[in-house]
């Protein structure tokens, strides 16, 4: 069954400022994401792949079609139609989205940033913490900076902050957005295990990774974008 | 789920109005009306608030949005309009619950200005960007947070003194310094006696007018810090009014744009940021520094 059904979807922005000149994102982008499978995204800079995800979380309006996913509270859903209410509760229980870049919230520690998600879901604090720091320290993060704040960590530790917040709750939905972007290969390698374990424990993926041998390991199945707007294929 | 707060078709007219001020034509370009020169300060403003969200209220001064949280607050009178709260029961320690029962699904615009005056002081909080305005300067800290208990019903003076206490010490206001004035506190300890004082009812309703606006960097980022972690603890159904993109991104989940007294784009707030549709609020994000 498929968790997520993206049907022709297309999104254009229009730069007021430019007076209303309209600027094409991606166009008519189709595939499917069967439940616990993992789909890459690849294509050249500027062909619009993190624009795909962003529609899928909801940061960006999508201008045509529809994106149809499967959501175990809410039952299928249009999320490009979506109450925004719904919408909230579905990221804070169903999607985790990575980014490049991790948007810290500041003066808070590493450990209460990846422990924040299981305090909401309702787990003790001590038990969040707990989990909390095995995973970071799984990731590699040494146990001396889990109090630290992460907005004064390098730039591949805060990238594992961001991947550990992400994953904790093991969501439904897993978006990634290059999220081994500026990390070695021994932590490459240690963040692809953990998603494919957590592939195995039935997390849908869907993500965009540079590096073609890294997106091979990830991916179930590729969907290859196009800059000159013909339709992208799966293979 | 139903909503904690809804607004309905608000309006807020400054001057004497006629008809043509109600249309919401786009003839209409700024707040004021071609016809007879009212200055529209909120246009046909409704939405809905849920319970434990945070919503952001974005735009430029003269914008309405301070005018549209005074209408919510009942220290302004809208034109017209309807708002509408639901009520959910809360802690028994509360006095005066029972009264409020009988407000539920009413427009509470139309209540009479006691009915008001008990529904404010049970149910909402209120921090002001100015603290002259949430304070009595010469009252001591702890007698501005007795002040609103006692409005809320509590009796007991041995209570209300260790839940001032609690409060202070919450917001991190030194609780030896109980007993002395606000005049005498730094803006951002006034600050943070305002936010005690707002939070002593356990509000159902927090209002936040640019809440750290004028406080120096490492003060705004605790009084914030503090703000965000009350609000999670307590879960409180919150609306912060701000010109800060930064603040309304760390606050809030979903915001609202305004503009001339209208709201020209809602959403969640990483998608207004993101992806802002409309032209006033592309301007907006591009001028952030």
């Amino acid at each position: 069954m498929n968790l997520l059904n993206v049907d022709s979807i297309s999104k254009t922005f229009t730069i007021h400022i430019l007076s209303g000149k309209i600027i094409e994102g991606f166009k008519d982008v189709s595939f499917t994401v069967p439940r616990g499978t993992a789909l890459g995204i690849s294509g050249p800079s500027g062909s619009g792949k993190s624009s795909v995800l962003k529609c899928i979380y909801g940061s960006y309006l999508t201008t045509r079609g529809d994106i149809w996913y499967e959501s175990p509270r809410f039952g299928r859903l249009n999320l490009t139609r979506s109450p925004l209410r719904t919408i909230n509760q579905i990221r804070e229980m169903e999607i985790g989205y990575i980014t490049q870049f991790l948007k810290v919230i500041p003066r808070v520690s590493a450990l209460d940033i990846v422990s924040a998600p299981l305090m909401e879901a309702g787990a003790f604090r001590k038990a969040a913490r707990s989990a909390a720091g095995d995973l970071l320290e799984q990731l590699g993060i040494p146990q001396r900076l889990f109090e630290a704040y992460p907005a004064t960590f390098s730039g591949g530790e805060q990238q594992r902050v961001n991947i550990a917040r992400a994953i904790i709750k093991a969501p439904h939905l897993l978006i990634l957005d290059e999220p081994t972007a500026c990390l070695d290969a021994d932590t490459t390698s240690v963040v692809l295990d953990i998603l494919l374990a957590l592939r195995k424990k039935g997390t849908t993926m869907i993500g965009i990774f540079h590096q073609p041998e890294i997106l091979a390991r990830f991916s179930d199945a590729i969907y290859r974008m196009k800059t000159d707007s013909d339709r992208g294929t799966i293979q | 789920m139903t909503p904690v707060l809804s607004v309905r078709n608000l309006f807020r007219i400054f001057g004497t109005a006629c008809s043509r001020c109600f249309d919401g034509n786009d003839e209409i370009c700024g707040n004021k009306c071609p016809w007879c020169g009212a200055i529209v300060a909120c246009k046909n403003i409704s939405f809905d608030l849920y319970p434990e969200e945070v919503l952001g209220i974005v735009g430029e001064s003269g914008s309405g949005k301070s005018t549209l949280l005074k209408i919510l607050y009942f220290e302004e009178e809208p034109t017209s309009g309807e708002m509408f709260i639901h009520l959910t029961k809360r802690n028994a320690c509360f006095p005066g619950e029972a009264f409020m029962g009988s407000v539920d699904a009413a427009n509470v615009l139309s209540l009479n200005s006691y009915q008001k005056r008990l529904f404010r002081n049970h149910y909402m909080g209120m921090v002001y960007q100015n603290p002259f305005l949430g304070l009595r300067m010469h009252i001591s800290a702890g007698g501005n947070i007795a002040e609103k208990l006692f409005m809320a019903g509590f009796r007991n003076i041995a209570k209300i003194r260790e839940r001032a206490i609690y409060l202070l010490e919450k917001t991190e206001v030194p609780g030896n310094r109980l007993d002395e004035s606000p005049a005498s506190f730094s803006g951002g300890m006034q600050q943070r006696v305002q936010i005690a004082k707002a939070l002593s009812n356990v509000p159902m309703l927090l209002f936040l007018d640019e809440p750290t606006t004028g406080l120096d960097l490492s003060v705004q980022a605790r009084v914030l810090d503090l703000i965000k972690s009350l609000q999670k603890e307590m879960r409180l159904a919150t609306i912060v009014v701000s010109h800060d993109l930064g603040i309304i991104r760390h606050l809030t989940t979903r915001t609202m744009v305004m503009k001339d007294g209208e709201i020209v784009e809602a959403g969640l707030t990483d998608q207004v940021l993101e992806d802002p549709q409309h032209p006033f609020t592309q301007l907006l994000v591009c001028s952030t520094l």
